[in-house]
C-alpha cells in the first residue's frame, strides 16, 4: 500500500466537497457532494474494507444521494422568498460552537493516533461473515440504534418538506 | 466437486490457458515487468467480456426484433445481408441474406454516424456524463459474476453488496439525464422512473437475501458451488427447486424485470404519454448507449438471477458435467432473456399507481415472509426423515398463503376501474 493513491483520493474526495459548497447551481453540488461521498468508499477500498465501501457506495451513492436531489428539486424556492430568521451574530456563534467542538474532538483522536506504532501488526483478515456476526451480536444495540436514528431523520424530513395544509387550497 | 477436479475436461481450462499463454508470450516479446504483466492478465479477462457481451448485447436486439415479430405475426427485420463488396471481387457478391443477422452491425453504424444533437439551454457536461456514466457502471456489474468453474473476473467477499452498488448508480445517471436536458418531459418522466427503481430495488434486493441466509456467504462463486450435487444424479439442488428459493425467483424476476425498465413495466419510456422519457433530448449515439446500458443491466441481473437461483454454471444432471460449465451458464443466461423477451411480446403495460401498489403492497410483505422462510430453512438443515417432509410442507405453507391473501386484497377498491370519459 502506497501512500500516493491516499493521496490522490483525499484530494478529489476534499476538492469536491470544497468546490459544491463553493458552487451556485444546487444540482451540481449535489453532484459533487456524491462524489465526495464515493471518494470515501474509495478510501475504504484503498483500506481493505470491502465491505463498508460497498456499503457506502449502496447507501450513499444510492439512496442518500437520491434523497438529497429530490430535496433539492421540491423544496427549491427563489432566493427572495428566503427568510433567515435568527440574526447573524446569534447563527455564526450557532455555527462556530458546535465545529470547534467536533474539530477538537477529531484532532484530539488524530494526534492521539500519532506516533503511529512501529510494530505493525499483519492487517486481520476479516470476511463478511465475521462482519455479520459481530454485527448481529456483540453490536446489535449500536445497529437498532442507528436504524432509529435514521427512521426518525426520514420522518422528520418528510414532515419539514410536506406543505402546511392552507398552502395547498387552490 | 472435489471429484471433478481431477477428470475435469480440458475445455474447461481452455480459455484460461490461452489468456495466460498469450500473457507469457507477450512478456516475452516486450519485456514487461510485475505491475504490466498484471495489468495485461487483467486487460485480456476485460477485453474478452466486453467482445463476448457486446456480440452478446447485439444478437440480443437482433433476437429481441425478430421474436418480438414473430409473436406480432410479422417476420421481423431479415432484409440485411453483407455489405456489397462488388467492386473488390469483380462483380460478385455474397447474396445469401443471413436471415438479417448483420442488422445489429448497421444499426450500430446509423447511431454513430446520426447527428448529436444537445439542447441550447441544457446542462451541457451532465448531459454528456449521463450516458457514459449508465454504460460504465452497468458494465462493472458484470466483474463478479462467475461464468464458468473456473471463470469469474473478481473474486471477492462481498460480491452481491458489489453488484447491488454499482447497479444502484444507474438511478443517478437517470436523474442526470432528466434534469440535465431541460425537459419538462424529460424530467418528470426521469421522476417517475426513480420512483419506480427505488421502489422495486428493495424486493429486489430482499429477494436475494434468503439466499444469502441459507449459503451464509456473499460470495456468487460460493453460492454456485452450494447448489452443487443431485439427487439420484439427475435432480439438481439449485435453490429454485426450494419453496423459499422459487418464491424468491418469481419475486426477483418482477423487479428484474421493472429495474431494467422492461415491459410491462416500461412507464419511464411510455412512448404515448412522455415521448422518450428522459431520452428525450439524446440522439445519435448518446441516445444508444442508454439502449445499451439497458440490455446490459438486463443481461446483468438476468445473470446474477441464473446465479443464485438457477445453479449458476452447474449442469442440470451429473452426468451432462461432460459439457463445459460455461456453455451452460450462457444457455441458461439466454433462456432468461428469451424468457423476457417473450413477456414483452405478451404482457400490457402497467399504470403508475399498479406500479407502486404492486411493489409496496406485495412483493417488498412478501419478500420480507420469504426472508423469514429462508431463516426457518437455514435453522432446519438437520431436520430428516419425515422430517424433511414437515419441512418442505412448512416451507411451502408459509409462503402459499400469504401470496393468495395479499393476492386477493391487492386491487379491491381499485379495480375494475371505472372510466368516466370513456364507454
Amino acid at each position: 500500500m502506497t501512500l500516493l493513491p491516499l493521496l490522490i483520493i483525499m484530494l478529489l474526495t476534499l476538492g469536491s466537497a470544497a468546490v459544491a459548497m463553493m458552487l451556485r447551481n444546487l444540482i451540481h453540488s449535489a453532484m459533487l457532494l456524491i462524489f465526495s461521498w464515493a471518494g470515501i468508499a474509495a478510501f475504504f477500498l484503498w483500506a481493505g474494507a470491502e465491505f463498508v465501501a460497498f456499503a457506502q457506495v449502496l447507501v450513499y451513492v444510492g439512496a442518500v444521494s437520491m434523497v438529497v436531489l429530490f430535496a433539492v428539486l421540491l423544496t427549491r424556492r427563489s432566493r427572495a422568498d428566503l427568510e433567515v430568521s435568527p440574526p447573524a451574530w446569534k447563527r455564526i456563534l450557532l455555527a462556530v460552537f458546535p465545529s470547534v467542538l467536533v474539530g477538537s474532538l477529531l484532532i484530539g483522536a488524530v494526534l492521539g493516533a500519532f506516533p503511529p506504532t512501529t510494530n505493525s501488526s499483519p492487517a486481520p483478515e476479516l470476511t463478511v461473515k465475521q462482519i455479520g456476526e459481530s454485527l448481529m451480536g456483540p453490536q446489535t444495540a449500536a445497529l437498532l440504534a442507528i436504524g432509529v436514528l435514521l427512521t426518525v431523520a426520514l420522518l422528520g424530513a418528510i414532515v419539514i418538506a410536506s406543505p402546511e395544509k392552507s398552502e395547498d387550497k387552490p | 466437486m472435489s471429484a471433478a477436479s481431477g477428470s475435469e475436461h480440458f475445455l474447461e481450462h481452455a480459455p484460461l490457458d490461452l489468456r495466460d499463454w498469450l500473457v507469457q508470450f507477450l512478456t516475452h516479446w516486450l519485456h514487461l515487468t510485475g505491475l504490466l504483466q498484471w495489468m495485461l492478465h487483467n486487460l485480456i479477462s476485460i477485453v474478452m467480456i466486453l467482445a463476448v457481451f457486446g456480440l452478446f448485447f447485439a444478437f440480443t436486439t437482433i433476437a429481441e426484433r425478430k421474436l418480438l415479430g414473430r409473436l406480432q405475426n410479422r417476420l421481423g427485420p431479415n432484409r440485411t445481408g453483407l455489405p456489397k463488396f462488388s467492386r473488390l471481387f469483380g462483380g460478385w457478391h455474397f447474396k445469401h441474406k443471413l436471415f438479417g443477422l448483420s442488422q445489429p452491425f448497421a444499426d450500430a453504424i446509423k447511431a454513430l454516424t446520426k447527428e448529436d444533437i444537445v439542447p441550447a439551454e441544457a446542462d451541457k457536461l451532465l448531459h454528456f456524463l449521463a450516458p457514459v456514466i449508465v454504460v460504465a457502471f452497468s458494465l462493472m456489474t458484470f466483474a463478479v459474476l462467475p461464468f464458468g468453474r473456473h471463470f469469474i473476473p473478481v473474486e471477492m467477499d462481498a460480491a452481491l453488496l458489489y453488484f447491488f452498488a454499482a447497479g444502484s448508480a444507474t438511478e443517478l445517471a437517470i436523474f442526470m439525464a432528466g434534469w440535465s436536458s431541460r425537459n419538462k418531459y424529460s424530467l418528470l418522466s426521469a421522476m417517475r422512473a426513480l420512483a419506480q427503481l427505488i421502489s422495486y430495488e428493495l424486493p429486489l434486493i430482499l429477494s436475494v437475501v434468503p439466499v444469502v441466509l441459507v449459503t451464509s456467504t456473499l460470495s456468487t462463486q460460493n453460492i454456485v458451488l452450494a447448489q452443487g450435487s443431485w439427487t439420484f444424479g439427475v435432480l439438481p439442488h439449485w435453490f429454485v427447486f426450494t419453496p423459499w428459493g422459487c418464491a424468491g425467483f418469481l419475486i426477483f424476476l418482477v423487479s428484474a424485470l421493472a429495474e431494467s425498465n422492461r415491459s410491462p413495466f416500461d412507464l419511464p419510456e411510455a412512448e404515448s404519454e412522455l415521448v422518450a422519457g428522459h431520452l428525450t433530448e439524446y440522439s445519435g449515439f448518446k441516445y444508444a448507449l442508454f439502449f445499451m446500458a439497458e440490455y446490459f443491466g438486463l443481461t446483468a441481473l438476468s445473470a446474477l438471477g441464473v446465479t443464485i437461483f438457477l445453479g449458476g454454471w452447474q449442469a442440470p444432471c451429473e452426468f451432462l458435467q461432460i459439457i463445459p460449465s460455461y456453455l451452460w451458464f450462457m444457455g441458461k443466461l439466454i433462456l432468461m432473456i428469451v424468457f423476457f423477451i417473450w413477456v414483452r411480446g405478451t404482457l400490457l403495460r402497467l399504470r403508475i399507481d399498479q406500479l407502486t401498489r404492486l411493489s409496496w403492497k406485495f412483493l417488498v410483505p412478501l419478500a420480507l415472509i420469504n426472508l423469514v422462510n429462508g431463516g426457518f430453512w437455514a435453522l432446519t438443515t438437520e431436520w430428516s426423515g419425515p422430517l424433511q417432509i414437515a419441512r418442505w410442507a412448512i416451507s411451502i405453507v408459509v409462503i402459499v398463503v400469504p401470496f393468495l391473501l395479499m393476492g386477493r386484497k391487492l386491487s379491491t377498491g381499485f379495480a375494475p376501474r371505472t372510466y368516466r370519459y370513456a364507454p
